[in-house]
Formats: C-alpha cells, structure tokens, sequence
C-alpha cells in the first residue's frame, strides 16, 4: 500500500516543529489543531515551501526530502489549495485550470480537463475572469486548478476557512467527489471541527508543534484523553450510518447503525446513502433495563460497558466508555454511575438525546 | 506666420536615444528591482540609496563624473577607447550610457513597488503548478507588474527625452550625434531664434502631457488583483 512517511524537525525561538508521521497515501487525512499548532509549517514542508533544517519525506516510493536531498516544490506532484483560492488575475478561468496541466509532462496526465470539469461542476466558469467569480466558485477552481497537475497527492491549508457556512457546504461534498473518483490522497489542515467530521477518514491532530495522537476520526473523537484537543463541546461517538428510509408521517428520516436504529429529524438524503452523526457525550443517559413504560426518548441503543474512566473525588461526572459495535461516550453524575453500578462488559441501555448530522454542526 | 523651416534631426536623435535607453533600462531594472523585492539582505538599502541617488544630485554632478570616467583617461573610456579607437564621452553610445544611469530610478522604482505589492503568493502558487521560477516570472509575475511596467517605460522614455545637464556634460552639442532636442532649443533661445524654440518646446510639452493622460487612464483600467 502506498505510504507517507514524513519526519520534520525545526527549530526556531518561537516555534518548535517536531513531527513524525506515516500515514496511507489514500483517503483525507485532517491535521487538526488550534492556530500555532504547527499544522500550516507541516504543510508546508510537505510540499516544499519550508524545507526543514532535519527532515524525511517519502511519498508513494519516491523520497522527496533527505540528508542532502530536497526537491523542489515544482518538481514535487503535489497540488496546493490555500485559504485564499490564489487564481491569477491575467487569465480566464480556462486558463488558469490548464496552468499547471500544460506544465505536467503528457504522459503524466491522469486527469483531463473535462473530468475535473464535469466532477467540480465548472463547465459555466470556464470562460469568465477570476474576479467575477464568487468565493466559492473560485476555490473550486483553485481545486481544479491543483488536480489537473496530475498530483499524488493533494495538500490543502484551510481552504474553506474564508467561506461562510453556506459556501462551505456547497463545496465539501465536491471533495468528497474528489476523493472518491480520482483516489487522489487528501491532507487537509483545518482548525473547524464541522470541515473534520465530514471528510476525514485519519485525524491527526497537533499540538505545540508536536503529534498528540493520530487515528480514525472514530477513535479521535471517543478518546477521553483528548477532551482537551478535541474540545469539550465535540467529545463524543461519531457514527457511520446509512438512511434506511423516511417516515414522511412523522418528518423523520430512520438511519441504520450496525442493525440497530436511528431516528432524526427527515433529511433530504437518499435512501441507502451514507450519513455521519454526531454524538456528544453529554446527550447519552443510560439505564440498566429497557424502559419499562413509556419514553420520549426515540433513539435507545443496545450497547456494553466497556470503560468506567477515572474517578476525579472533585469533579461530579464520569466519562463511561461503550461498546455499541463502535465506541459511544456517555458523560454521567458521579451519583448515576453510584446508582447503576456499572462493571465492565455489562449490557446496557444508551438513550440518546440529541444526533447532530455533521453536515448541520456549526463552526467552533 | 509662417514656420521656419525646422531640423529634423534632433527630434529623431532624442527619440532614438530615449528608445534605446528605455529598452536597457528594462533589461537591467527588472533584475535589479526584483532582487530588491525579495532580499533580506543588508545591501539592500545601499543598493536602493544607489539607485535613487540621480534623484536628488544635480544633472552636472553626473555628468561631471560621467565625462571623467567616459573620456579617453578615464576608467571606462580609456579602455573602450584602446579597444575601438574612440572614447565614449561626445558620442551616441556615451549618451545611452548616461542616460541608464541617470532614468535608472525612474523605471526601477515603479517595477520595485509593482514587485513587492504582488507579493510571493503568485510566486509561490505557479510553482506549485509546476513552473520553474523563470517560466513563474513571465507567465505571472510580469502579466501581473504591467502597470509598474507601464509606468517604468514610460517615465523611463520621458525623463531620457527631457534630459539636459547629463547630456550637455557627457556629449556636448554636436549635431546629428549628441545634439538632442532639449540642447537644440537651449541653442534656440540663445541665438533668439524664438519662434523655433517654441515650436520644439510646445511640441515636447504636449507630448509629454499626451504621454501622461495615456499612462493614467490605461493603467485606471488594468484589472486589480483579486484574491
């Protein structure tokens, strides 16, 4: 399988990189981290901009920084989207598309201008100017732009950071198209939680100019330990479902989980399709027993005991780890968890308040 | 009234020499004013004092050192001279090299400021498509300084037009050769020869008045950057 190996040291009075990363070269990998984190001087040592005093960087075989090797950045397959979609002014949005395409060697091109085209929705732009285009519009075409160079793989600072919500929601599933029809490798540096838990497939997330933890975006947003990098507000279970069908009587959408069932409000999202939601943990209760009567709770799910977490004497709640086939955070009252008893591996009731699809999640 | 009839032949020379001059100046300013660009060198500021420096000495000053190191003694035309035969102070070349030194500022300023309001991001976004930093710089980074470009050759072309002092002081006022059209209306006005003087005189005003309506209402409609 094809790898990224990336080591990087730098040492500067004001800032301290030291990272070390191997990844599969597939997929979108986020780096997630508060601003001063390291993860824009980590993109950039990817893709040549910064080189590295010390640093290792293999892509896919090819080894593009070592003792005595740096190659430089437009020798590099590499795209680049920033935060601002950088289209040059003097050239029409046709042109700036086959910028990097004409400066790629033919047998090189993977990618032809009328696939991108089609997949970014772009066939209207073509022959207008930049600045005639709406901040949306341009950074698809600075997305464009960085595909059509054929790269191995695609490196993008923040680029939704300057949308506002709506824009962002019309350009993230185009990414997601991206990955999907081109199978270009996505490294995705963002500090908005909502961008994360739409695309991301592996999370690294970076602190102080060093790796915290890497994993799947499941594991991430599960992991006790990470409450602080995560966020308090985001903790919880993210879950891979799929819509099962639509209760028009109700306005409910019904979403299947490992055979179990979801119900939230009716989305406008096709029948069989994915769907990410968002758990926190806050909104799990749990119960020993199924209810006995009636409940307004409409999403309860069969689950075990995994993890009681660690007992802080002063706090007044506890984080409890399950196992609903994927892990489920619930935060109780040190009281409840005194109530319920809970032991490892012991069946349990998780009542779910409140699912946030991610694609409703607002910025931090 | 009717016009005396009129010498030709400074107008051409000046406008000849303006050209030249103007090409040089583009050729050598756009090097030196990207370095200045992109420099963190401590040169920096004594390269730009340099440059500056026909900005504020007087045209006689120049032309004083330039007769000096131009003439068959000096430093540049003792050897020019045992090359060709002839030094370059009183000629045509003489003159092109005075006037490079003396409109440097005038098209390295414009392309300097046009350089540093672009910026790296072009710079670095071309080369991120795959251009090397040559093929980065023609494809973008001039398309983008046309105004400063503009500006540069324009001022660059009216300044050498206008020039006086230098050009008395390094290639005297020797007809079909050095004498340029500012020379010829001094020359004019000294014999009173008015009517003549004005003729020349109002012609070089409102040419360069042209020059400059030009200049502001193209570089009005230049598209600016966008993000």
């Amino acid at each position: 399988m094809d790898l990224l190996e990336a080591k990087f040291k730098m040492n500067y009075p004001e800032f301290n990189l030291d990272v070390e990363l191997n990844l599969p070269a597939k997929g979108v990998t986020v780096v997630f981290g508060p601003s001063g984190s390291g993860k824009t001087t980590l993109l950039r040592c990817l893709s040549g901009l910064e080189k590295a005093p010390s640093g290792y960087l293999k892509i896919a075989g090819q080894v593009w920084q070592d003792d005595g090797i740096f190659i430089p950045i437009q020798e590099r397959k590499i795209g680049l989207v920033f935060q601002e979609s950088r289209l040059f002014p003097h050239l029409s949005i046709q042109d700036n598309l086959l910028y990097g395409y004409q400066r790629t060697q033919p047998a090189e091109r993977n990618l032809q201008l009328d696939e991108v085209v089609q997949v970014l929705n772009l066939e209207a732009l073509l022959k207008r100017r930049p600045e005639k285009l709406s901040g949306g519009e341009r950074q698809r075409v600075a997305i464009g732009r960085a595909l059509l160079t054929s790269p191995k793989l695609l490196l993008m600072d923040e680029p939704l950071a300057s949308l506002d919500m709506k824009l962002k929601a019309e350009i993230i599933p185009f990414i997601k198209r991206i990955e999907n029809e081109f199978k270009t490798p996505i490294v995705y540096v963002t500090h908005s939680m909502n961008e994360v838990l739409q695309l991301v497939d592996t999370i690294v997330i970076l602190k102080s100019g060093k790796v915290e933890n890497i994993g799947s975006v499941e594991e991430v947003f599960s992991d006790v330990g990470l409450r602080e990098a995560v966020g308090d507000e985001q903790l919880g279970a993210v879950l891979e479902t799929s819509v099962s069908e639509h209760d028009e009587e109700y306005g409910l959408t019904r979403l299947d989980f490992m055979g179990q069932v979801l119900n939230v409000p009716r989305q406008n999202i096709p029948v069989g399709q994915s769907l990410r939601v968002h758990i926190h943990s806050k909104d799990v209760s749990l119960s020993t027993a199924p209810p006995a009567g009636a409940t307004s709770v409409l999403n309860i799910l069969r689950a075990k005991v995994d993890k009681v977490g660690v007992l802080d004497p002063k706090g007044y709640s506890v984080d409890i780890e399950l196992d609903a086939g994927r892990p489920i955070l619930a935060t109780i009252t040190r009281k409840s968890l005194a109530n319920l008893n809970l032991q490892p591996g012991q069946p349990i009731y998780a009542h779910i308040k409140a699912i946030k699809m991610v694609h409703d999640l607002e910025d931090l | 009234m009717d016009f005396p009839l009129m010498d030709i032949e400074p107008i051409w020379l000046s406008l000849q020499l303006a050209g030249v001059t103007v090409v040089i100046l583009l050729a050598l300013g756009t090097p030196i004013a990207w370095w200045l660009a992109q420099t963190q060198s401590r040169s920096r500021v004594v390269v730009e004092a340099l440059v500056a420096l026909p900005l504020v000495l007087p045209p006689t000053v120049l032309g004083f050192y330039l007769l000096i190191l131009l003439g068959p003694h000096g430093w540049v035309g003792g050897p020019v001279q045992a090359l060709t035969g002839s030094a370059l102070s009183f000629s045509f070349a003489g003159l092109v090299l005075a006037s490079t030194l003396y409109s440097l500022p005038f098209v390295v300023q414009p392309l300097h400021s046009a350089f540093e309001s672009i910026g790296k991001n072009p710079m670095e976004t071309a080369q991120s498509l795959g251009a090397s930093r040559l093929d980065a710089f023609f494809s973008v980074i001039t398309p983008l300084a046309r105004r400063g470009y503009l500006t540069a050759m324009v001022l660059g072309f009216a300044h050498t037009l206008g020039e006086f002092g230098v050009v008395l002081m390094v290639g005297g006022n020797i007809p079909g050769k050095t004498k340029v059209i500012s020379i010829e209306i001094y020359d004019r006005v000294e014999v009173l020869e008015y009517a003549q003087a004005h003729i020349l005189s109002a012609g070089l005003l409102i040419f360069s008045f042209l020059v400059l309506v030009m200049v502001y209402s193209v570089n009005r409609r230049l598209p600016m950057q966008v993000t």
